[in-house]
């Protein structure tokens, strides 16, 4: 027995040792990253000789670079969703205490500060009126932004279970849930490890789902719905009946895990061919009466990936993928839905494929056309033109946490796929990626943008994680490319850690920037030689009251003097008019507008008319008949 | 915060407070000056004002996290085995570019597992060094293994050692087809583990690794079907 004792004590003291050295050797252990793969033959890489390729690393000292777009605030992470940047602060070793890490772990310096960096990730940001509403996968804070150099956080509201997708309508205030650590009272401790073993996982306090608030005191959001899902909701969109204004609907995609029948009666993951109630293959679809936000409830799940001829549910199962890596993604998932009400459609991003839906009646979503491709690997996000005639189409190759704009990434994987609609058909024309090498320590690949309404262009703003910020011209399907940029180094030198814009999104006459580890960033255009400070004044004389960019509304421009000059700017740019003729009649803009009198513009639209019956294309002709437009009758 | 700092400061008699409180308390749901940190109720249920200076509480780990990634590294590390077996094998061009992208994903993520576990003071390998060595049994396993614990580790749907040495001895067809039925199995295995995570109380709750074990799922379940019907056009 002795012996017994005094070799499990030598055991024990061996184990000791181990486990200090397995502390040290944490960091060893994890060896040399590896090296990125060569660049597949025939693709072309990022460039590694643009000035974002080399950008001097740092949490808030990084280094910038910038075209066409000027800084205007970073406001850091607000205190409540802040565990601080500095590794050896008390409040990291209490975060890391919290969990259960002794003090004496010996972390490396590099890694300490990534244990929590996607749980306090901002994400998706709506607006409405004044406000900006910036989801973070632990809440929602809300800033007000009437002066958008001087934003300022009105009210951080803590609220966990990722990924935090927000969307705003009237005084609701919409928010999407996956993680298994949503509660239902927005309890920021989760679900502690129980002590005793043989405990189900299964609990009916924990929420994954869309929570709804109200938010009719702005410093007070209250909730007053959680609607359970079975996959909980990695995103949502808003989508407004033209026909039913007494009611939202809610699109829910869920991507994660389905979680047990015992949490949520009648959920269930099961194989499509034998369980004809699984919850893979399928949207929710969410009616929320408007006046009574309460009683929303989930009144469909369309199966939108059914194949009409079999009925079977899983009819897009051949998603694309690369060639040789990346991975595949079979669709039994959407991803993020864009609804544009007005036009009745929507575009879904599905996992594996692209879907175009006729949604006229809301809570039916019909498929009416997919696609898929064979450098995408996974169905991201979806943007479709202001006259809906193009779906701009996101990959998040890598799924976001991943290097993937090196110089070696080819430049056609996690990029965007452009699309003409034709006869309710998606034709592929082109792809776009933001063109700047990053290093190995930047997570980047397409993400979330808007448009930016410029009349006469098809221009969109989008993240790419640290890739920055990149502004592209789409009015070509065929030849998108970028006219201007924002980006900044690694959050780290040595280490990959998270990091870079979640979205990216135009709001009346501002760019707003939900930076997952640094905070909210506010940017202005400025004129280049591929967007003029006509162009720039004329989409900030766009005011939307509330924007929610997956729900799309047209923008239409009032008869504004400098709507007619962007276009006389375009049209100029095109040689379709002469710089002298383009000059006199923008002169006559500006005395208009001065005088608020629309006299003596006549001469101006004899000068136009005469150069539109010599138009090139159908593109200058509407810009023609745009300025003739309001040459004819200005609002001043 | 106008409220407190007035109050806190006031070395003023009763009335002055009075005049005070009339003057500077506003309903606590509206205060104009400074941000708010409020906190949400259950559906229905009011919201509450928490301190300004309240600081966020990242979720709970438990310890089947940390042995969920302890044993996918070592599970993923059979996957790489398992392809670089291709070498001399097989000829098949179809298989080869799966079996690199296979070992070039489940790298990638050994890789990411061994920063997420590091980043929390955890070992790499070792099944014993959890995060409450109060209640782990991690000594146990020194019986039968003596030194390297993870080495004897079988995690859910591995091959054995004889399945290994079968694969390893032949070639051609032989080999695409143990290749195949071996790799279906493993990844059935992975899709095993994370429903086990899910399934135990407390588990899940960190956002890198709901993010990671959501993407292995997915990831793998795909990778499945394109062998099912790899291997059903073979036969």
């Amino acid at each position: 027995m002795k012996t017994r004792n005094l070799s499990n004590l030598l055991l024990l003291i061996a184990v000791m040792a181990f486990v200090s050295i397995g502390f040290a050797a944490a960091a060893f252990a994890q060896g040399p990253p590896q090296a990125a793969p060569a660049l597949p033959p025939g693709m072309t890489g990022s460039n590694a000789n643009d000035p974002r390729a080399h950008l001097k690393p740092g949490v808030f000292d990084a280094g910038e670079a910038a075209f066409g777009m000027k800084h205007l605030l970073l406001l850091k992470k607000p205190t409540a969703f802040d565990v601080g940047t500095d590794p050896d602060s008390p409040m990291v070793a209490k975060a890391l205490t919290s969990l259960g890490i002794p003090p004496t772990a010996k972390i490396p310096a590099e890694l300490k500060m990534s244990f929590a960096p996607l749980a306090f990730a901002n994400s998706d940001i709506a607006f409405q009126g004044n406000y900006l509403f910036l989801g973070n996968f632990y809440g929602v804070n809300i800033y007000n932004i009437a002066d958008p150099a001087k934003a300022e956080l009105v009210t951080s509201m803590p609220c966990p279970g990722g990924q935090g997708d927000v969307s705003v309508f009237k005084n609701l205030l919409f928010m999407s849930v996956e993680m298994p650590n949503g509660r239902l009272d927005c309890g920021e401790q989760g679900f502690p490890p129980p002590t005793t073993p043989g405990l189900p996982a299964a609990n009916k306090e924990r929420f994954r789902g869309v929570r709804i608030f109200d938010i009719s005191d702005i410093k007070a959001p209250k909730q007053v719905a959680a609607i359970q899902t079975c996959r909980g909701s990695h995103t949502h969109t808003l989508v407004p009946d033209p026909k039913d204004p007494a009611n939202i609907y809610v699109y829910v995609s869920g991507t994660s895990f389905v979680r047990q029948d015992e949490e949520m009666a009648g959920c269930s993951g099961g194989d499509p061919a034998k369980d004809p109630n699984t919850a893979l293959f399928r949207i929710d679809v969410i009616k929320v009466p408007v006046a009574a936000p309460q009683d929303a409830k989930i009144v469909a799940s369309p199966r939108v990936f059914i194949d009409p001829r079999t009925g079977a549910y899983n009819g897009l199962s051949d998603g694309g993928s690369h060639a040789n890596k990346g991975k595949a993604e079979f669709s039994d998932q959407c991803h993020d839905i864009t609804v544009y009400p007005e036009i009745g459609l929507a575009a879904g991003a599905c996992s594996g494929n692209g879907l175009l839906l006729d949604i006229r009646d809301p809570a039916n979503p019909k498929r009416i056309d997919a696609v898929n491709d064979p450098n995408y690997a996974y169905w991201h996000s979806a943007a479709f033109s202001n006259d809906g005639k193009k779906v701009v189409f996101t990959d998040e190759w890598g799924g976001g946490m991943g290097a993937r704009c090196r110089a070696t990434d080819p430049n056609v994987w996690g990029a965007d796929a452009v699309f003409n609609i034709v006869d309710d058909k998606l034709k592929f024309e082109s792809y776009y990626k933001m063109p700047a090498a990053q290093t190995e320590q930047e997570n980047c690949v397409a993400h979330n943008g808007s448009l930016v309404p410029v009349p006469g262009r098809d221009i969109k703003v989008q993240a790419w994680y640290q890739g920055g910020v990149s502004i592209m011209d789409f009015t070509d399907a065929s030849k998108p490319f970028e006219i201007a940029y924002f980006d900044r180094g690694p959050v780290d030198p040595k280490t990959l850690v998270l990091g870079g814009y979640w979205s990216t999104y135009w709001y009346n006459g501002r760019i707003y920037g939900s930076e997952i580890a640094r905070g909210l960033d506010v940017f202005e255009l400025t004129p280049t030689k591929f967007l003029t400070q006509n162009e720039i004044d004329a989409a900030k004389s766009v005011h939307l009251p509330e924007w929610n960019v997956q729900s799309q509304q047209r923008i239409v421009w009032a008869n504004k003097p400098v709507v007619a000059k962007a276009y006389l700017d375009q049209l100029e740019r095109d040689s379709s008019i002469s710089a002298k003729d383009a000059a006199s009649v923008r002169k006559a803009l500006d005395k208009a507008e001065k005088s608020k009198k629309a006299k003596g513009l006549a001469k101006s639209i004899a000068i136009v008319e005469k150069a539109a019956a010599a138009s090139k294309n159908a593109a200058d002709t509407a810009r023609f008949n745009a300025v003739v437009e309001i040459l004819k009758q200005p609002q001043f | 915060m106008a409220f407190t700092f007035k109050l806190s400061r006031a070395k003023v008699s009763l009335p002055l407070v009075l005049l005070g409180l009339a003057v500077f308390a506003v309903p606590v749901f509206s205060q104009d000056k400074g941000p708010v940190v409020v906190r949400p109720g259950a559906p229905g249920q009011p919201s509450t004002i928490l301190p300004a200076d309240t600081r966020p509480l990242p979720p709970p780990i438990s310890k089947k996290d940390v042995e969920f990634m302890q044993g996918m590294i070592h599970h993923h590390a059979q996957a790489v085995e398992m392809v670089a077996l291709m070498e001399g094998r097989t000829t098949n061009a179809d298989l080869r570019r799966l079996g690199a992208r296979i070992s070039q994903s489940q790298s990638d993520e050994m890789n990411f597992m061994k920063r997420w576990l590091a980043a929390r003071g955890q070992p790499a390998e070792m099944k014993m060094a959890g995060m409450d060595m109060s209640g782990m049994s991690g000594m146990e396993g020194m019986d039968h293994s003596g030194h390297k614990m993870g080495h004897s580790m079988m995690m859910p749907g591995m091959l054995t050692a004889e399945q290994m040495a079968a694969l390893k001895a032949s070639s051609g067809a032989e080999f695409d087809r143990l290749f195949l039925t071996g790799m279906i199995q493993h990844h059935g295995g992975a899709l095993t583990m994370v429903k086990e995570l899910f399934d135990t109380p407390g588990s899940g709750q960190d956002a890198e690794l709901f993010n990671f074990a959501t993407d292995v799922d997915s990831g793998q379940r795909a990778e499945i079907r394109i062998m099912e019907k790899m291997l059903g056009e073979k036969q």
